[in-house]
């Protein structure tokens, strides 16, 4: 395990775009950690001049160094516990859709035949479902119910229920290979049961991939969560990212010139959202072991693309030579 | 398995998809807080107890759940009777025809571009790998993806009306409101830049990066190599044999991606304030509109379904090899 980190680590290190993913991703974490320590405002307190009047829409300066909103407000204070509720909201779903979609992934490939068949069937039919509209109905209707939960655990768990057909895709047919390999077979004629091999012999087998593609969910959970929140879905006494480009979006902000009030979270969305798509691209680069045959396939990358090592496999990278 | 079984499964996904959706809908129909009568025609109208009675029985209300009102409810949709909106007070369907046909326009227009230049550049990038514009194309489609569609509506929406002048939101100017389309075209042509382009922008990246997958395939195949030793010109090659297969999973992702043009329409019309299916949508959603909601997501959701399915018939057409998949 340890010797895996290590040649992981190597492999890593030479990959520009994951260090840049990583970067990208640990930087907000720590905003999101440090949050209101980094700021001497509250996120609704109301900031004044130096003769004590409320500063409206003002620009971007020493003082509040974002500039204010229209209800006087900080717009950095805003900003850095925004990230505290968008990160929230998007790993709580996106560790919700994983779950749900290994589980899922984990049986239909390991135990096949009717619950297989179900599930695929199941996916089939959610991926055809347009998730937008869907996911606005459900959270609209479910906040309507008096159900005395937060509007911020619906948004989450709407979005991490309807989020796993992929991870459940993938999961699936890489249980599929790894279950017809000799060792599962071995442990199976020695009288091992289920759920030993799935926990001993299967799981380990997929967790970097599960791995890699939880920070790609992340990407998409963070990216739904702010869609919702503009379209006014969010928790308004709790802001995210989304809910700030909702209040910036209806209270004029475009036409009154705020760029400080619009463009800041918006960064810090593609900000987050492009880390996350880096660092995973590589992770399942790195980790994904039908990726990484090629290896032995005398490729000059260590990591080869699937298409394009399909395309050189074949002899014809001449294609654009002469 | 034979194209007929295809074609036969593929229906069925698609009949089981709508059951899937009408479901959904009449469940949260439902369970709202309420008599489902007030749910049709609205809080505040004020209503004799004779018409809440023929309502009751129009929709079945009398009967138990499932499966009477279940399948009655299932009948009044199919004909269209999708209850009356509380906040317009006009019968949902109506409201939803009239409209649809701004956006398909501008769903039309941003899909029809972004699949041209996807696949010009797509082509390019695929051609020419590894050269600065495959990775330009590369960066380019990645970054897209990472981008808060509303958000790329925003900083639009604020360069094009503070640099260029354009109208920052709606259909047509004021004064030209109400008169036939064909006679303000200009207007309208101002209007629909933005929003276009947004969605020429958010859907671009996705036709090059498949196009170009898709053309790096068929140029590892054997017949290009064929068609090289016989003397053909690049070009030549491109134009008579990759270019026509290399096409095929493009009309596999227009299907796909209609379910996120849709959520794109969402967005767009909202930040535009164009007055389509997606704005509406989203005021019914701040109004808390449901009987327009629930009306607004059958018709979305049914239209992609459909649309989903012609996408898989053309497919096999096209493509004769396509039986099992």
């Amino acid at each position: 395990m340890k010797r895996n980190l290590v040649e992981f680590w190597r492999v890593f290190r030479g990959n520009g775009m994951g260090i840049l993913g990583a970067i990208l991703v640990a930087s907000i974490l720590v905003v999101a950690i440090l949050g209101p320590a980094m700021t001497p405002y509250e996120p609704s307190q109301i900031v004044r001049d130096a003769d004590g009047r409320a500063l409206i829409f003002a620009p971007p300066s020493v003082h509040p160094p974002l500039g204010t909103d229209d209800a006087s407000r900080d717009v950095f204070t805003q900003l850095v516990h925004g990230a505290r509720i968008s990160l929230a909201v998007g790993f709580l779903a996106g560790f919700i859709a994983m779950f749900i979609g290994s589980l899922f992934g984990i049986l239909a490939g390991y135990f096949g035949g009717w619950v297989d068949t179900l599930l695929m069937r199941a996916t089939d039919v959610l991926l055809v479902i347009p998730d937008l509209p869907l996911m606005l109905i459900l959270v609209a209707t479910l906040r309507q119910m008096d159900l005395h939960v937060s509007p911020l655990a619906v948004l989450t768990l709407v979005i991490g229920l309807l989020y796993w057909t992929s991870t459940a895709r993938l999961i699936r047919s890489q249980v599929l290979t790894i279950k017809e390999r000799q060792f599962v077979a071995r442990a199976r004629a020695i009288g091992a049961g289920h759920w030993h091999i799935i926990r001993k012999h299967i799981l380990p087998q997929i967790m970097p991939l599960i791995v890699a593609n939880t920070v790609l969910i992340l990407s998409t959970a963070i990216l739904v969560e702010s869609g919702l929140a503009f379209l006014g879905l969010g928790d308004p006494t709790q802001p995210s990212w989304g809910t700030m480009l909702n209040f910036a979006f209806d209270r004029n902000a475009v036409s009154n010139g705020a760029w400080w009030f619009y463009l800041p979270p918006g960064l810090a969305i593609v900000w987050v959202t492009l880390g996350c798509v880096l660092l995973g691209n590589v992770l399942e680069e790195i980790l994904n072991p039908r990726l990484a045959m090629h290896h032995l396939e005398g490729e000059q990358h260590m990591v080869a693309r699937r298409e394009e090592s399909r395309a050189e496999g074949k002899g014809c990278a001449d294609h654009d030579s002469g | 398995m034979s194209r007929r079984n295809y074609l036969v499964r593929k229906f069925a996904l698609a009949l089981v998809t709508i059951l899937v959706v009408v479901t959904i809908n009449f469940v949260l129909f439902r369970v709202l807080p309420g008599d489902p009568v007030r749910a049709v025609i609205g809080r505040n109208v004020r209503i004799s107890p004779e018409t809440q009675q023929a309502l009751r029985e129009q929709f079945g209300l009398d009967q138990p759940v499932f499966p009477n009102q279940f399948l009655s409810t299932l009948g009044q949709w199919a004909r269209g009777n999708l209850g009356i909106s509380w906040s317009l007070r006009q019968p949902v369907s109506e409201i939803l025809l009239s409209k649809l046909g701004n956006t398909l326009m501008l769903i039309g227009l941003g899909q029809v571009l972004s699949i041209v230049l996807g696949v010009a550049l797509g082509l390019l990038a695929g051609w020419k790998r590894k050269t600065a514009v495959d990775v330009g194309a590369l960066t380019f489609s990645l970054i897209a993806w990472a981008i808060p569609t509303f958000w790329l509506g925003i900083i639009l929406l604020a360069a094009g009306s503070t640099w260029l002048g354009l109208p920052t939101g709606g259909i047509l100017s004021p004064q030209n409101v109400g008169r036939p389309l064909y006679t303000v075209l200009p207007d309208l042509a101002k209007h629909l830049i933005l929003p276009t382009l947004t969605l020429t922008i958010l859907y671009l990246g996705e036709y090059m990066l498949i196009m170009r997958s898709s053309i790096l395939e068929v140029l590892s195949e054997d017949y290009i190599l064929t068609a090289k030793a016989k003397g053909m010109s690049h070009w030549q090659v491109l134009r008579r044999h990759a270019l026509k297969n290399a096409m095929l999973p493009i009309v596999t992702l227009i299907a796909l991606n209609l379910g996120f043009t849709v959520s794109g329409a969402i967005y767009i019309e909202t930040v535009f304030s164009y007055d389509g299916l997606g704005k509406l949508f989203q005021s019914a959603l701040v109004k808390h509109d449901y009987p327009l909601l629930q009306g607004a997501f059958l018709l979305l959701a049914v239209s992609v379904i459909i649309a989903n399915m012609l996408a898989d018939l053309i497919y096999s057409y096209l493509d004769p090899r396509v039986k099992a998949v």
